[in-house]
């Protein structure tokens, strides 16, 4: 599940040509500026990776990871630096 | 690893909300490198009444405005001389300095290349999008070789500046840089510089659609996106295809630019040094005149 703040989306669509499993489109809607912030696809093959997530420039999407769903996905790096610590 | 999972928690720790959304153009990478610096931040676990944040003058500059954390926004160039004198006054903090290419590079040249020599003990995270962006679209001294600008109509002709390559030469701590595409690299590099004690300098190269793009006519946002992706090549592939490569690999790598880390050594910072010489004084006054050995 992607939570998109959409006063604060841009419409650079970086998201949606960046998503390695291409799971995001341009929803229906029109925010406040004119533009179409990115959703997820109804059939999607989102893995939680979080690309889209630390990419965004406007910093407006955040990802949760579904916990009703189950997936058979690799598990996925959940932390930005692949959870090591020194 | 306790603490923040999601940008949404990270936002409410970090930012100014009143501040956003930013004033960055579309497709702007500036905004990127300041999330990347968010999660560096978070993943240290600083305190942020101890981090204080400078800039000059430009679009990046723009960027410790959004941080609830103090930062000075200064004269153009002198971000660094401005951060020299917080570290000066009290060496416990962590100073980090947003500044951008014509802000370091270009009108801040001889603050940078001191602070370097010097070995003052800061980050500077120069955010490079090869224009001279809020101003117009000048020429910066790192646009590439036929760069279209403003003030070059016909294409650039003067060589430009490699910044990590100066930095190296001046003996700087740290030294990468990244591209603002791949989070992962950037975020490590970023928590690296700033743990370093002594100078780290962080390059980012940063698309700028608007100044940028639209003149050099590298197309939309995604297509300028992918320009740096297909122009730039990790340090490490480019020694070995210089190394082993074929002369026609070697041709095709000529013009890109190297990502990774060049520099990664430990050497003692002006503070600690300076530190040592008031010990040093001490000792010396403490002791009786006329006192022999």
């Amino acid at each position: 599940m992607i939570e998109v703040r959409e006063d604060w989306c841009k419409g650079c669509n970086i998201c949606i040509d960046r998503c390695p499993v291409d799971a995001l489109e341009e929803s229906d809607i029109l925010n406040r500026r004119g533009i179409r912030p990115p959703k997820l696809k109804e059939k999607n093959d989102c893995n939680f990776c979080r690309l889209c997530e630390l990419i965004c420039p406007d910093l407006a999407i955040t990802v949760f990871p579904d916990e009703k769903e189950k997936k058979p996905v690799k598990k996925t790096l959940l932390t930005p630096v692949g959870g090591k610590t020194k | 690893m306790v603490g923040i999972k999601t940008a949404d928690e990270l936002n409410k720790k970090f930012l100014r909300e009143g501040m956003w959304p930013t004033i960055f153009c579309n497709g702007c990478g500036h905004g990127v490198v300041l999330e990347y610096t968010f999660w560096a931040l978070e993943e240290l676990g600083l305190d942020m009444d101890k981090v204080i944040f400078s800039s000059g003058i430009g679009c990046s500059s723009r960027l410790p405005g959004y941080i609830n954390a103090d930062g000075l926004h200064t004269t153009h160039g002198r971000a660094i001389a401005f951060a020299t004198g917080i570290k000066a006054a009290d060496p416990d903090f962590h100073v980090i300095v947003f500044t951008g290419d014509g802000d370091c590079a270009g009108i801040g040249g001889n603050h940078f290349i001191h602070a370097a020599r010097r070995n003052i003990d800061m980050t500077v995270i120069m955010i490079n999008n090869f224009i001279y962006g809020m101003t117009g679209g000048q020429l910066a001294p790192t646009a590439p070789l036929g760069s279209i600008a403003t003030t070059a109509p016909y294409g650039n002709i003067e060589h430009p500046f490699d910044i990590c390559n100066l930095a190296c030469a001046l003996g700087a701590n740290y030294v990468a840089r990244w591209g603002v595409s791949h989070p992962y690299q950037p975020i490590k590099s970023i928590k690296e510089g700033i743990q370093k004690k002594g100078f780290s300098l962080l390059e980012f190269l940063a698309p700028c659609p608007t100044a940028y793009g639209r003149r050099n006519k590298l197309g939309d946002i995604k297509k300028h996106w992918a320009w740096y992706d297909n122009n730039t090549i990790l340090k490490e592939d480019l020694e070995k295809i210089m190394k082993y490569g074929t002369e026609q690999e070697k041709e095709q790598v000529k013009e890109k630019i190297p990502l990774g880390v060049f520099q990664d050594i430990q050497k003692p910072g002006f503070f600690e040094a300076y530190e040592k010489l008031v010990d040093r004084l001490k000792e010396k006054e403490s002791k009786p005149k006329g006192a022999k050995k």
